[in-house]
């Protein structure tokens, strides 16, 4: 219920969402979780495991209990804690984990069964039959276990993705994060602070405290108003810091427009990498609970956050409160209540000398041992030395203590260490370097003390980067000191729960222990205890007391597990953000791809590049039907392909030809001046890296050519050979891929279309087979090759890629003019196999020159990079499987790439296997499918047959082992 | 005689203005790499100077002006950009004409550093860099060159082919700077 004139919601502007189909009415500055407490709604969700019925606990990001699902459709979020979740109009909020319905979940029969699912349960069970673990018992399992679920829909929700860089980050805007900002950014660094919360003050939103004399709230919103204001300060709200990463890097998680019910273009969150030179963590402490039977029940609450229910949100979260507590701050709690009006049952302090109730009864000694009502907290038991006592209440405040939020300082493999003083676990300074702590996360827990030691580790850090703070006076808070005296679980019979998220009890921590899973690494994973969304912010240190209890070992010496980042849950979507569809990966277009597409060509990717199949024409429904014909287009007219993703490396200097001697297996350093030579390039395991012309344009100036894929890798290597191997070279290479649009001029009238373009002229004396040179087309400087991978009379013609676009227009223009046109990939493909030329489908990574056909090639007579590697036993003889050319002889006429070879009598087993082809088509020149093959010890069997079968696709074909040049094979129509 | 047509990289793709930021194509008179012979980078930036009038630059560092720029683009290399370079140079450096190679774009407006945080990740705040400063880097997944040209202003490089991806991830960056207001 409200309370009046009590908290920071503003009252004039009423809000109403929707739970479970129900209207919720709240005001603007609610959570779900203040909205629904505030209309009387405690039952919101259902445990993980038994379905027990689950209210809020918390108020902020560490709430184990209260998760809902927001939203519907693929824009569904499941698992959002409703204390962090504000709330606007239209929102909808739906309960999860439950059927049919929240108040009745008939799945709550698990809850019955208890005391047969405790930890271990699955694995003893569900070990046999074997066969029945994933058709019968996950299913099953998964069904009735489990919190919320995704849509199953594509997410068409916008997320961000962004990088921060400054002098200070200050993690957490409590008293110690704000004073902390303000020392560094008054020094003049440039400071970030980054806080969970929507509104910045951490816990001094919370309170009934005074800084300076006045609310602390106001002295908070003061302090951030002045940082608002300097150049040199960027806040971040609703932004929690989720990982600590190695020099200075930290993750955050933004929650930008979950809190708005239009978005207007903003995305839904954006995850930062935020870089800083120092970092302040101000994270704060987080209430632990005490474990005692029943204590899930919907209406029991950390004492904490029953303080933050009344003062920030006005909200009474029961009419008859009661405080179970191990410490002072449960009687803070009763005293903030009573003053605001709020009938408190009593004060059930553990310890025998606590302090006296201040209009409230206080029971000193005294434990909770049980609770009653099932759906909302009736009834209160609690055991005194004089026996048990009942008390009716709604609401019981629950104060175990605190635990600093270390989560961040272990990130980097660091372990916090145990404080005798607060009974936990503490930072150690140097776990992440160039971090500190300060405030209630360092163990400091007066507001005073925190204030004072985020001012300090301000100075220390700033100064530390050369800037000069000033004399700053310290304002006035309240220092009182921290009493407690440690109580974890009250002892007895029933459920008592550590792990509200993952319904891990007491009990389930000592049979742990009692089945000798000692290590505490060991039992958390047999309990799932500290597991999931919690990452341990509630549970781990009730679980790791009654562990050490059970082990008979000191909570020191047990330890604590591993805190892993994300300290909240990170949305896949936020950390890919920029990455759905076509966003994956930049589209590279050649200058052709407009007309490509325009002329109904389908694109393939090559790489990053997109490239055309082929270029269908009226009349044609299959892609052979384009494909045979551009094939047929290129031997008996011309056709035009764009070749410009091929990789191009201008390379130039006194030493280029001893730089490409090196690296190509053959010589280039010959070369003359306007000729052109086709090169093999090895890996320095000595198989085959790439290959390609190279031709000369100067005696000091030659341009290398790769394939599409191998541009990158080839450069790189060139890089390398250059920088590592051989920098004595005098050499430059530079990438010359995207300046020029070059393409394919192929077919007997290649001559003749290009000598309507080509300002000068063209022939065989100026350009026979293999030569190059400059040339102009209407003005323009261009470049000409005359280079086949057709086998036919060809060119590559190329321009500045500015005209590339103009001058395919014109070639295809020209071409058609002569029965000719453009042609693709599929056509392309066709033609080299018919000429037994190689692409990466032959030289994947596995093959040799001699595997290939080109041993040849590797010029005795100089060193190169692979040479020596390529001549280790087992790569050259007999035993190697060789190029071959395959056609079908027998009644199946069809080969498929990937097909393995047999001899024609063996069965086709892995142990038999020849060979395998590694690319076919059909040959509409010769009228048949032609493959190109490895075969063992191909070489020498020219001329016998063969099986190819194709297990996957179910292909099985007698072949006919041939030379792999198909067509021409004296080079006649190519030189001519 | 046939006469070809030029075509810009972002043509048809720019300008666009989204809030206060503004990204417009560049069309420098031309870019060259310079890679300075072995041992001659020094010799290299005397002829520059006396050519052009600016330095090879050190490294992440630009010299010149809108004119006549050179931006460090990798070891003893540089772009020399707005100027076609003048034939002395080919004694001291291999000059290789990438005129055509890159798309090169401006991003201007008080919002332009937000934007650029939202691809870049690296540090282009004005005190860390400054005019004249510049960086070889990723915008999103494309390898750029990256040059504070003015106060808010900062000329990027990319490969001609990415101009679509390039203009689609800055726009996008862009109206989501803007839509934060």
């Amino acid at each position: 219920m409200r309370v009046a004139g009590k908290g920071q919601v503003d009252r004039k502007h009423p809000v109403s969402f929707t739970f479970d189909g129900h209207t919720v009415q709240g005001f603007a500055g609610d959570t779900v979780a203040s909205a629904l407490l505030a209309n009387d709604i405690k039952l919101v969700a259902r445990s993980f495991k038994y379905h027990r019925p689950r209210g809020v606990m918390g108020a902020g990001s560490e709430e184990a209990s209260a998760l809902v699902t927001v939203g519907r459709g693929a824009k569904q979020d499941p698992n959002v804690r409703a204390t962090v979740q504000e709330i606007y109009d239209g929102l909808e909020v739906r309960s999860q984990n439950r059927w049919p319905s929240l108040d009745v979940d008939l799945l709550a029969i698990n809850d019955l069964a208890a005391p047969f699912l405790g930890a271990g349960f699955y694995y003893k069970t569900f070990m046999w039959p074997k066969a029945f673990w994933e058709r019968v018992y996950e299913p099953i399992i998964r069904r009735s276990a489990g919190l919320g679920a995704l849509s199953g829909e594509h997410n068409e929700d916008l997320y961000e993705k962004a990088f921060a860089f400054c002098d200070v980050l200050v993690i957490g805007a409590g008293p110690a994060g704000l004073m902390a900002a303000l020392t560094a950014a008054r020094a003049g660094a440039d400071v970030l602070l980054a806080d969970e919360d929507s509104v910045l003050g951490g816990r001094l939103n919370g309170e009934r405290e005074e800084i300076d004399g006045i609310p602390a709230s106001e002295w908070a919103a003061d302090v951030v108003d002045e940082l608002a204001a300097m150049p040199n300060v960027r806040l971040m709200p609703r932004t929690t810091v989720t990982g600590a990463y190695d020099q200075g890097t930290y993750g955050a998680l933004e929650r930008v427009s979950h809190h708005l019910s239009d978005a207007s273009g903003r995305p839904l969150e954006c995850f930062r990498r935020i870089v800083a030179k120092r970092t302040i963590l101000c994270a704060g402490a987080i209430e632990r609970p005490i474990a005692f039977k029943n204590n899930d029940r919907p209406g029991i609450m950390g004492a904490a956050a029953v303080r933050t229910y009344l003062h920030r949100y006005g909200v009474a979260p029961g009419r008859a409160v009661t405080v179970f507590t191990n410490n002072d701050d449960g009687h803070r709690t009763a005293r903030d209540l009573k003053a605001a009006g709020v009938h408190v049952t009593a004060v059930l302090d553990s310890r025998k000398d606590g302090p006296d109730g201040q209009g409230y009864p206080v029971i000193r000694g005294a434990e909770v041992c049980d609770t009653g009502g099932r759906k909302a907290l009736e009834s209160v038991s609690y055991r005194t030395v004089s026996g048990e006592e009942k008390l009716g209440t709604d609401c019981l405040a629950v104060s175990g203590g605190w635990n600093p939020s270390v989560h961040l300082t272990c990130h980097m493999n660091g372990r916090p260490e145990w404080r005798e003083d607060i009974q936990s676990f503490g930072p150690v300074e140097g776990m992440v370097p160039g971090m500190t702590t300060a405030g209630a996360c360092n163990g400091t827990f007066s507001t005073l003390g925190a204030l004072k030691e985020g001012a300090e580790k301000a100075k220390e850090a700033v100064e530390a980067l050369g800037f000069e703070v000033g004399f700053a006076d310290l304002p006035s808070a309240e220092d009182a000191p921290y009493n407690m005296e440690p109580l974890w679980a009250v002892a007895g019979r029933g459920r008592a729960w550590l792990d509200f998220q993952n319904d891990v009890t007491v009990k389930d921590v000592k049979q742990a222990a009692t089945e000798n899973f000692r290590s505490v690494e060991h039992m958390k994973r047999y309990t799932t205890q500290g597991m999931a969304p919690d990452q341990g912010k509630n549970s781990n240190m009730g679980a790791l007391a009654v562990l050490a209890d059970a082990t008979g070992r000191g909570i020191p010496e047990t330890g604590t597990t591993t805190f892993r980042p994300p300290f909240v849950p990170v949305s896949i979507a936020a950390m890919g953000a920029g990455g759905q569809g076509i966003g994956f990966a930049p589209e590279r277009f050649t200058t052709s791809h407009e007309a490509s597409v325009t002329d109904g060509a389908p694109m393939v990717e090559a790489g990053l590049w997109y490239r055309p199949s082929f270029y269908p024409k009226a009349g044609e429904t299959k892609w052979r039907q384009s494909c045979d014909r551009e094939v047929l287009m290129v031997r008996n007219a011309v056709g035009v392909c764009d070749v410009s993703t091929l990789g191009k490396i201008d390379i130039q200097g006194p030493d280029a030809g001893a730089l490409l001697d090196f690296v190509y297996t053959n010589t280039f350093s010959t070369l003359k001046v306007g000729k052109v030579r086709y090169g093999l390039m090895l890996r320095e395991d000595g198989m085959v890296m790439d290959d390609g012309t190279t031709a000369r344009l100067g005696e000091e100036h030659y341009l290398m050519t790769t394939t599409t894929a191998g541009a990158g890798p080839v450069m790189r290597h060139l890089e390398y050979v250059h920088q590592c191997l051989r920098p004595d070279l005098d050499v430059s290479m530079v990438s010359a891929t995207e300046q020029w649009a070059q393409f394919a001029v192929a077919g007997p009238k290649s001559r003749e279309l290009l000598a309507q373009l080509v300002d000068e002229e063209i022939d065989n004396a100026r350009f026979p087979f293999m030569g190059c040179g400059e040339i102009t087309v209407g003005g323009v400087s261009g470049r000409l090759f005359r280079i086949s991978f057709s086998g036919e009379h060809a060119y590559e013609i190329a321009v500045p890629a500015r005209y590339g676009e103009s001058l395919y227009h014109a070639l295809v223009e020209k071409a058609a003019a002569l029965g000719g046109g453009a042609y693709g990939m599929e056509a392309l493909n066709v033609l080299r196999i018919e000429k037994g030329l190689i692409t990466h489908s032959e030289v994947h990574g596995r093959t040799t020159a001699f595997d290939i056909g080109m041993e040849r090639m590797v010029s005795p007579k100089k060193d190169c990079i692979g040479k020596t590697m390529s001549e280790r036993p087992g790569l050259y003889g007999d035993e190697r499987e060789q190029l071959v050319g395959l056609k079908p002889v027998g009644a199946v006429k069809q080969l498929t790439a990937g097909a393995h070879l047999y001899e024609v009598d063996a069965e086709p087993v892995r142990e038999n296997g020849q060979g395998y082809t590694t690319s076919v088509g059909f040959s509409p020149t010769l009228e048949s499918f032609l493959g190109l093959a490895f075969l063992r010890n191909g070489r020498a069997r020219h001329g016998e047959q063969v099986m190819m079968v194709d297990h996957l696709r179910g292909v099985t074909a007698r072949c006919e082992v041939c030379d792999p040049v198909f067509f021409d094979p004296d080079g006649g129509r190519m030189r001519g | 005689m046939v006469e070809l047509v030029a075509k810009t990289p972002c043509e048809g793709l720019l300008p666009i203005s989204v809030g206060d930021v503004s990204l417009t194509e560049d069309l420098p008179a031309s870019l060259t790499m310079l890679t300075a012979r072995k041992g001659r980078l020094e010799a290299c930036s005397e002829v520059l100077k006396s050519v052009h009038g600016v330095a090879m630059p050190k490294p992440n560092r630009a010299t010149g002006t809108q004119a006549a720029r050179a931006i460090w683009f990798g070891r003893d290399q540089a772009m020399l950009v707005g100027v076609t370079p003048d034939s002395s140079l080919l004694n001291e450096a291999s000059v290789v004409d990438q005129s055509d190679a890159w798309a090169v774009i401006k991003l201007e407006g008080d919002g332009a550093e937000a934007v650029l945080a939202r691809l870049v990740p690296v540090d282009l705040r004005a005190a860390t860099f400054k005019r004249g400063h510049t960086a070889r880097t990723m915008l999103g997944h494309m390898t750029v060159s990256i040059t504070r040209v003015g106060e808010q202003a900062f000329q990027i490089i990319a490969f001609r082919s990415m101009a679509k991806t390039l203009v689609h991830d800055l726009q996008r960056a862009m109206e989501s700077v803007a839509a934060r207001g």
